[in-house]
């Protein structure tokens, strides 16, 4: 496959009053044209400075970019203006100019290049056709939403026929339902077009979404790279693994106790909240290892086994507790589920 | 005494006022514009630092800035005469205006300029687009709100500096108020034409304010 992007042991340091910091530390990678590749990492891995790295807006401090076999680092700054013309990228924020119509935030691009008026606004109605916008051309983009800007900036990154769009935490700042509309949005622009689409993001979910391959940043380094499936499926680094499980990785205490218990119901009220009312009394936690009861007339039948907490006290107050509101408690010795 | 010759006297210094604010105001502008405009590309961080240039300016712009107007309008005094052909009248007071004006108005540029997001400087340079490009179409026209808004406050500032070089023979309104008030005890006309430049002031304040509200695209609804 043709390579369209070459990542050539890039560094970047970035020197400050009283401190330096090394944001990437040689990274090589390789993406192919019509690919749709997402660098993922969480906040402060790297992954913004890499990406401005592939327009050049951040030159590199030592080694290079090739786009489609062209050493950025040879360009002068006209030709590297003729480059960017090809590298189109949409933000986080979209950075919409404020004071310009939808329409003429579109024909921007273009009035750069010198396109003649004319073609540029017809280009332009053309590109809000494809973004689903056509009917806001007037409108300035403070009248839009979030989900609505962030097709205009596609709309504006297109105008130019760019081989390559660079996103930068493009659907961060959106919510899950337009996120998804979005990304819908640049992967039929991908396939359509044939654009090359490179996505930075901190999120697992994004790169599920739409990506083919992924690269995973973590302290300026590559952890991992490999076809989107590879490395969801098995992540080997620990950075990956991080990402990979970003969703249910909320810290849960763990219990500890091995005391358990069976309680039966036979006559309580189906609408007292027996359990979360002794947890709330007792003030610890219990592990609901099996529960099987339902409401019969009102009255709550069936048993329910709790594991209960380490700390004695508290397990000898709860016993109490539900002895007190007349359920049967049993001691299980050695329960397994 | 309030005849039409002190009535004329008044309209007359009126219109001189204007004409030395709005002259000034303008040329204050053709030599701040361009000294804003280049603290902020030349600043670090800038889009072309360059920390001499920079220097250079933001020094010039202090020591002008810190002199007091009266002390400026006497050092000026062999230029104006080199430029207009006499130091007094209202003509030769818009070059000490203008110079004084200048450092004031790149200092209110500046800071308009620095409100403009950054992001949308980033997305116009990710396009290609050059300096001039960023400047004219993406800086100045971002800014344009904040600009127009600058453009009040200097019209106001040098306004009240026409008045104060009113003192030295400068003529316009701060000249009558001098000749009449100060010199002759005649408080009346003094009082006429203090009313005479806040209503001014709130002219040119409420116009700016409207102006740069109607200009201004991120207001919606």
């Amino acid at each position: 496959m043709e390579t369209m992007i070459q990542i050539k042991d890039v560094t970047k340091t970035f020197v400050g009053k009283d401190n330096t910091v090394e944001a990437l530390k040689g990274i090589n990678l390789e993406i192919h044209k019509g690919e749709i590749y997402g660098i993922i990492g969480m906040s402060g891995a790297g992954k913004s400075t890499l990406v401005r790295c592939l327009n050049f807006l951040e030159r590199p401090t030592s080694g290079t970019v090739f786009v489609e076999g062209k050493d950025l680092s040879t360009l002068n700054d006209g030709e590297l203006r003729q480059t960017r013309t090809q590298i189109a990228m949409i933000f986080q924020h979209f950075n919409l100019l404020m004071q310009r119509t939808v329409l003429d935030n579109i024909c921007f691009p273009m009035e750069i290049i010198k396109k003649p008026r004319k073609e540029a606004v017809e280009r332009a109605r053309e590109l809000l056709e494809i973004v689903g916008l056509s009917e806001k051309e007037l409108a300035y983009p403070a009248q839009l939403s979030g989900g609505q800007k962030q097709r205009v900036a596609i709309a504006r990154a297109l105008a130019t026929n760019p081989k390559i769009l660079l996103c930068d935490e493009a659907t961060s700042a959106l919510d899950p339902t337009t996120t998804k509309a979005i990304l819908a949005l640049l992967k039929e622009i991908n396939e359509k077009y044939g654009i090359t689409i490179v996505i930075i993001t901190h999120e697992m979910t994004v790169v599920q979404e739409i990506c083919s391959h992924v690269a995973i940043i973590d302290e300026g380094v590559l952890a991992e790279t490999g076809t989107v499936e590879e490395v969801f499926q098995r992540p080997k680094s620990k950075a990956a693994k991080k990402l990979v499980f970003q969703g249910d990785r909320q810290q849960h205490e763990e219990m500890k106790g091995k005391r358990c218990i069976r309680i039966v119901f036979t006559s309580n009220s189906s609408f007292e909240p027996v359990i979360a009312n002794m947890v709330l009394t007792c003030k610890a936690p219990v592990n609901i290892l099996l529960a099987d009861t339902r409401d019969i007339g009102g009255v709550a039948h069936g048993q329910m086994i709790l594991q209960m907490p380490e700390d004695d006290g508290a397990a000898e107050k709860m016993i109490q507790y539900l002895k007190n509101r007349k359920l049967e408690v049993e001691e299980l010795d050695h329960y397994v589920g | 005494m309030w005849d039409s010759q002190i009535i004329m006297m008044l309209v007359e210094g009126t219109g001189v006022t204007l004409y030395m604010t709005l002259v000034s105001t303008l040329i204050a502008y053709a030599l701040g514009l361009p000294m804003g405009i280049t603290l902020v590309v030349t600043a670090s961080g800038g889009l072309k630092p360059n920390k001499i240039v920079y220097k250079i300016l933001d020094v010039i712009v202090n020591i002008v800035r810190s002199i007091p107007f009266l002390i400026l309008l006497v050092l000026l005094i062999p230029l104006t005469r080199l430029i207009v052909g006499r130091s007094y009248g209202a003509t030769a007071t818009i070059v000490p205006l203008s110079l004084a004006a200048a450092p004031f108005v790149a200092r209110l540029v500046e800071s308009s300029l620095l409100e403009v997001d950054h992001g949308v400087v980033e997305a116009a340079q990710s396009m290609g687009a050059s300096l001039w490009t960023i400047i004219w179409k993406v800086l100045l026209v971002e800014a344009r709100t904040s600009l127009i808004v600058g453009a009040t406050i200097a019209l106001g500032t040098i306004l009240g500096y026409s008045a104060m070089a009113g003192t030295v023979g400068g003529g316009g309104l701060g000249d009558i108020a001098i000749r009449y008030g100060y010199h002759r005890y005649q408080a009346d006309i003094m009082i006429v034409t203090v009313i005479l430049l806040v209503a001014l002031v709130q002219i040119l304040q409420v116009i700016g304010t409207k102006l740069s509200r109607k200009l201004d695209r991120r207001i919606t609804g």
